[in-house]
């Protein structure tokens, strides 16, 4: 009798691909409550599986959880709804991976054809590290139109229209800044 | 920043998100990019003078439809390159199957031909130019069709870059067909496949370059 117990690692798969993708779809529709707790369920997953494969440098895997979420998140208009989200969102840790050992001018660790998307989702590690770079270091790089509708929309919690009457930009233009900055951001990461 | 301050950050107002961007994206590219060929076409080369007699012949709409079928492939295939983790289809055999059938007419009729008249079914009268006239026509389509897929997220940039430059190169052939006046298979099959794939190698060598995110 096929009772998940007899096959954890299936159920346990499935039981993530369905969470997370309601978690996702929610959030595309506009839950950020929901899309929060997609996120953080997604680093664990990254976290576990960048820590297997990074073994050799496992100072960068922090960076990478940090440097996937940032790409999932200004990406996540090239996920369709009726489409699997495993293979989505391996595809985006496994690219991110690839481009950064490519950083480090190491390819043998590319030596994996066969790794399997289904092993995104098995595994999950809460423990979190410190990433080498500083995300908040970076943001103080951006100028002025991007990091202050950030800041306030994004780190402070406030609306749109509050931060346009702080900052004296129109709506709009802080909507923009916080789009170019989030992805002004995710390029400063992978270069 | 902790990873699951980033987290909070990425969340708050993050909101709805539109559905169909990829789609969306590649009608706006398409539609300039085929506004830019036309004009291209219209103001360099101008359409043939016999377009209404040509009309009446089933090879020139073949000039139309072959191309068209190969670019609605190329841009189902580059709409599902540009999203991670989607399969590529069943569009790179559709283009094989065509490309085949071209080859394979245009070589029967060259075959049955009677040998002095082969020189003119392989040349016609535009051989030498047929080519970098479809190139240029598709220099505006394929700028388009690169931001297009700029906006996107494609993990395999080389195949990408070549399934761009087959859109462009697929749409251009479509044009430059209301210039040429040339009718015989085995010239088609040959500077007409030739002429579309410039863009197709071009998007394949800049496509690690261009299309980096």
């Amino acid at each position: 009798m096929g009772t998940s117990d007899e096959y954890p690692y299936v159920g346990r798969l499935a039981a993530s691909e369905d969470r997370l993708r309601n978690l996702m779809v929610l959030g595309l529709g506009g839950d950020n409550r929901a899309y929060e707790v997609f996120l953080k369920d997604l680093s664990s997953h990254l976290r576990a599986y960048f820590r297997k494969r990074l073994a050799r440098l496992p100072g960068e895997v922090e960076d990478l959880v940090q440097e996937t979420l940032l790409a999932v998140h200004t990406q996540r208009h090239t996920y369709e709804l009726d489409q699997p989200l495993t293979p989505w969102l391996h595809a985006i840790a496994r690219y991110k991976m690839i481009d950064m050992l490519r950083r480090w001018g190491g390819h043998d660790a590319l030596n994996d054809p066969l790794d399997d998307e289904q092993e995104l989702l098995v595994s999950s590690d809460t423990q979190m590290m410190e990433a080498r770079r500083d995300i908040a270091q970076l943001l103080e790089q951006l100028p002025d139109r991007q990091r202050l509708p950030i800041e306030y929309v994004k780190l402070q919690g406030l609306s749109v229209i509050e931060a346009a009457r702080m900052t004296g930009l129109s709506e709009s233009a802080v909507k923009v800044g916080v789009h170019r900055g989030i992805k002004a951001l995710a390029a400063m990461l992978g270069r | 920043m902790k990873t699951d301050e980033l987290v909070k950050m990425l969340a708050a107002g993050a909101g709805a998100v539109e559905q169909n961007v990829a789609q969306r994206r590649f009608a706006t590219a398409l539609g300039w990019g085929a506004c830019g060929a036309m004009l291209i076409m219209a103001i360099k080369l101008g359409v043939r003078p016999d377009f209404y007699v040509a009309m009446h012949s089933p090879m020139f709409w073949m000039k139309f439809a072959f191309p068209l079928a190969g670019a609605t492939a190329a841009i189902h295939m580059a709409i599902r390159l540009g999203q991670p983790g989607m399969h590529i289809g069943n569009a790179p055999t559709v283009v094989t199957a065509l490309l085949l059938t071209v080859w394979l007419s245009g070589a029967t009729v060259l075959l049955q031909a009677p040998i002095e008249r082969r020189d003119y079914l392989i040349y016609g009268i535009s051989w030498d130019v047929c080519p970098s006239n479809i190139a240029l026509i598709s220099i505006p389509v394929f700028i388009a069709a690169m931001w297009a897929m700029k906006g996107l997220a494609p993990t395999r940039p080389v195949t990408t870059g070549a399934a761009t430059g087959l859109v462009a190169g697929t749409i251009a052939i479509v044009v430059y067909a209301l210039h040429c006046p040339e009718m015989e298979a085995p010239f088609l099959a040959i500077w007409y496949v030739l002429g579309m794939l410039i863009p197709v190698v071009a998007g394949a060598l800049i496509g690690p370059i261009v299309l980096r995110w």
